[in-house]
């Protein structure tokens, strides 16, 4: 069949923008598997023949793929798997099992998703084992059974690697990648992880057991590829139903990209981070804006995306503390520029707000200590002042040693926007001395 | 007012209502709603919504949940004593009330997402589910891989789902030290003034005009906005105080367009509620849940002034104080009984430009207090109750507090606990003038 030869229909606006919306959610939020994998051909590559050659000929193996968060680790493994089971000859009796460190968080639960996933639950039964060897070594044996003379090669795929390397005795690992080593049974092991550290985490017995194949992922794209790449993932594919359509929303993100202050943003956002689970928290924020009543993408749309991804946290929750509130943080930070940087407690933050109200103040009423306190502990709740001294807390709230967790330009910025910001205060925040 | 929301795949006349519901956050409501798309749509895998306390992060949320029919599972996370109680919530929720006995007596993150995954094969569905995590930074004190892993639970389970935390604290405090799936950041900016005014006047009083009501709480605000912007407790004080508010009507002295009189009559009951009502919840919350955890002992003595202590208790706490605020080495010039005249300056060192009452008290040894306590009570009748027993009752009375633990070796030492009006006033009672025996007040 013709790329655009299929059926030619006609769809009314909003049938297409709800197409546009399940196609591209499918990239930005599902993670959907992409046809290839964009820059990483080699990786692809050589993965794939690595486990090849376990499903095919039975070589067992271990690899670490290593590469930062978002850099498409999962994604290439998901790849290789699916392509490895397109390859001619490979063992359909290929048998995987998926573990992550986030979930099996010691060994016995590890071991039993393991039993698990090989379907062997009642194969073991209410088997008893000494050690965790003897019953890896009895599961691997188990899938022997049969009429086959060898056994199915297992891949054991271990997702945040890292994780399992604070397991007790790092058992699990060094079982496996002993098996891995040994001719016990044709297994891979591949680990993902993010930690470029990870070998300095293995104790030396387990890392002497691993075959040292790393594979990174580390991303290389020049910003060309980049924003090629940002055509390419909002881009609508070629069997998209309306072609009128099609074209013209392709048309116009080809427009999109060129536009300078698109590319301006897209460079920042390039400068930053290139990976792609970033660049689609941005799509995503941009996608939302399309509507029937707006069915393209326009530069403002990325530009206000672009400013909800940067957002400054801190500088947000600044803006909607009370006028007293900000009055004690900018008592705090002036205990902070005389003492330089020494922790201060709530009694010296008092008593510079008092200082102030005597001195300057016309504005601000001269509250209760008790109401004072109160908004020193919301600042507490906050997180934007913290006690340096946890451990010790017999100390009386008033004197507990605090820390300003805020810089100095976070403080002055948050002044200039802050609405309606009493004059004084504002002198007071920039005057040199309390 | 509010502009209309707008989104395919759902109701007209259920978005009207929504966004009826949510005045003053419908840019928050359309952005959410947008962000989620259709109802089988796929939403970012989790959306992380912060902003100070009643700037409406759940009531938004739950309000498009349920007006809009949308499976989903709630859960606050202070409720969530073990693991296992969320786990169970959320399946109960979005599967029924059977799944949640799928689950083991201790269930841990493997076993979560196992039951989750077979219940999603037993139920196909298409629709988006949405998990809403309330007060999240509890989170991260649970179990190091909970947050990581709802971050990112979409890939765990393989199932449409989104999950959205609610926090007034910023994420980069939640962010662990290897990174996790960063979540959509949304932030919920504070109410203006004249939003809490639209607001709070909506609750208007039945018997009385809302022009009056509206009136009523534009005095509240003019009283506690700078100190309090947190429209539950301002919706509280304002319950609170109508009646009072409306006193001269009732008694017809003012008729309801004599608005000065009326603010005349409020304003000074309202500033006396800021020290009452507002410290009610003498919101040290947070203080106290950690000194009870670290102490476990007696709370609640805040009313120190009904107390009534020992006569010798007294001079021990009066001894108390001054060892926990004056400076060892001026203790002669105090308490011995014919030193010269000494200036302050003789004793004044290069650090000490910050006044003692300013650090708070000091650990002192025991002897130092006992000599401290002989000198201040001489004149008096020399005491004969067991001081030892007594300084152990200042503590279980927390007026005193042990340093470091019970079990050290070497002598324990202690700090006085209490407020300087406090002294002075257990000074008063028993006429020493302990305010010519502070370093501080000299
Ligand atoms: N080279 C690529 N081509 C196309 N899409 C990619 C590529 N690299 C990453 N992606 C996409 O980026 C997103 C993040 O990738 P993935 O989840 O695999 O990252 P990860 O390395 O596993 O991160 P983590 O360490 O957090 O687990 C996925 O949606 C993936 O499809
Ligand atoms: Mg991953």
């Amino acid at each position: 069949m013709s790329k655009r030869k299929v059926k030619e229909t006609h769809m009314t606006v909003g049938e297409c923008i709800s197409q546009v919306q399940t196609i591209l959610r499918q990239r930005f939020c599902h993670q959907r598997l992409p046809e290839k994998p964009m820059g990483i051909e080699s990786q692809h590559k050589h993965l794939l023949e690595l486990l090849r050659r376990t499903a095919v000929h039975g070589e067992s193996n271990s690899v670490l793929i290593v590469g930062p968060r978002g850099s498409g680790k999962t994604m290439l493994l998901k790849c290789v798997l699916r392509d490895l089971l397109e390859v001619k000859d490979v063992n359909k009796n290929v048998l995987q099992v998926h573990l992550n460190g986030l979930l099996q968080t010691d060994d016995r639960i590890a071991l039993k998703e393991i039993t698990r996933q090989l379907n062997l639950e009642n194969v073991v039964g209410d088997k008893v084992f000494g050690s965790f060897a003897e019953n890896l070594a009895f599961l691997l044996e188990a899938l022997k059974k049969g009429d086959r003379s060898s056994s199915r090669p297992v891949l054991f795929i271990l997702d945040e690697f890292d994780l399992f390397a604070h397991h007790k005795n790092q058992t699990l690992l060094y079982n496996l990648l002993d098996v891995s080593q040994s001719a016990q049974a044709p297994v891979a092991v591949i680990g993902l992880t993010c930690r470029l550290d990870v070998l300095e985490l293995l104790e030396k017995r387990v890392k002497s057991r691993f075959s040292h194949r790393q594979i990174h992922l580390l991303s290389s794209l020049s910003f060309r590829q980049y924003l090629d790449n940002v055509i390419l993932q909002l881009s609508l594919p070629p069997d998209f139903a309306d072609a009128k359509f099609f074209e013209e929303w392709n048309d116009s993100i080809k427009r999109l990209c060129k536009d300078k202050s698109v590319v301006d943003v897209l460079e920042k956002h390039y400068n930053s981070s290139k990976d792609f689970r970033s660049l689609h928290l941005l799509l995503m924020l941009v996608l939302s804006q399309v509507s029937v009543c707006k069915p393209s993408i326009k530069p403002t749309d990325l530009l206000e995306a672009s400013r909800v991804c940067v957002a400054d946290s801190k500088a947000n929750i600044l803006h909607g503390l009370s006028v007293l509130e900000l009055c004690l943080i900018i008592a705090m930070k002036h205990l902070s520029d005389i003492y330089e940087g020494e922790p201060f407690n709530f009694q010296m933050v008092h008593n510079e707000f008092k200082k102030f109200l005597q001195r300057k103040s016309q504005s601000i009423y001269n509250f209760d200590k008790p109401v004072v306190m109160k908004a020193f502990e919301h600042l507490q709740q906050l997180e934007l002042i913290k006690s340096v001294d946890g451990s010790t807390g017999k100390i009386h709230k008033e004197y507990q040693l605090m820390k300003l967790m805020l810089d100095h330009n976070q403080i002055m910025e948050a002044l200039q926007k802050y609405p309606q910001c009493p004059t004084d205060v504002k002198q007071w925040a920039l005057s040199a001395f309390g | 007012m509010a502009g209309q929301l707008l989104q395919p795949g759902y109701e007209e006349n259920k978005l009207q209502r929504v966004s009826k519901l949510l005045p003053c956050r419908d840019v928050q409501s359309s952005m959410l709603l947008a962000l989620m798309g259709e109802p089988e749509q796929y939403s970012y895998p989790s959306i992380f919504i912060y902003g100070h306390r009643a700037t409406g992060k759940s009531h938004v949320i739950h309000t498009l949940l349920k007006e809009l029919d949308i499976p989903y599972a709630t859960v606050t996370c202070v409720e969530c004593v073990s693991l296992g109680l969320l786990f169970e919530q959320v399946l109960f929720s979005l599967f029924g009330p059977d799944s949640a006995t799928l689950l083991s007596r201790s269930p841990s993150l493997s076993d979560f997402v196992r039951v989750y995954k077979q219940l999603c094969v037993q139920n196909p569905a298409k629709q988006t589910k949405y998990i809403v995590l309330d007060r999240a930074e509890l989170l991260r004190d649970m179990d190091a891989n909970l947050l990581p892993a709802f971050l990112r639970l979409q890939e765990l389970v393989e199932d449409n789902v989104t999950v959205i935390l609610l926090s007034e604290i910023v994420w980069d405090k939640f962010r662990p030290n290897t990174g996790c799936f960063e979540p959509l950041l949304l932030h919920f900016p504070d109410y203006s003034k004249d939003e809490l005014q639209q607001i709070l006047s909506e609750d208007s009083h039945p018997s009385y005009s809302t022009e009056l009501y509206s009136a009523f709480i534009n005095i509240l605000l003019g009283v506690f906005y700078s100190v309090c912007r947190d429209l539950r407790e301002l919706r509280h004080l304002a319950a609170l105080n109508f009646a009072k508010f409306v006193e001269p009507l009732e008694s017809g002295k003012v008729n309801e367009s004599e608005t000065h009189k009326l603010w005349r009559n409020i304003e000074p009951h309202l500033k006396k509620a800021m020290q009452t009502v507002y410290l009610r919840e003498v919101s040290s919350v947070q203080w106290e849940q950690q000194m009870e955890k670290e102490a476990g002992a007696v709370r609640g003595l805040s009313a120190h002034g009904h107390v009534e202590l020992p006569y010798y208790s007294k001079f021990l706490l009066i001894a108390a104080y001054l060892a926990s605020y004056n400076p060892a080495r001026t203790d002669r010039r105090f308490f011995l009984k014919h030193h010269g005249k000494i200036k302050k300056t003789n004793f004044l060192k290069k650090h000490e430009k910050t006044s003692n009452h300013l650090l708070g008290p000091k650990p002192f040894a025991l002897d130092r207090l006992l000599a401290i306590f002989y000198s201040v009570v001489d004149s008096r009748v020399a005491p004969s109750a067991s001081v030892f027993s007594q300084i152990s009752s200042l503590v279980t009375l927390q007026l005193l507090s042990q340093v470091g633990h019970n079990d050290q070796l070497d002598a324990p030492k202690y700090k006085c606990a209490v407020s300087l009006d406090f002294i002075l006033a257990i000074s008063r009672t028993v006429s020493f003038d302990i305010v010519k025996y502070l370093y501080d007040f000299l």
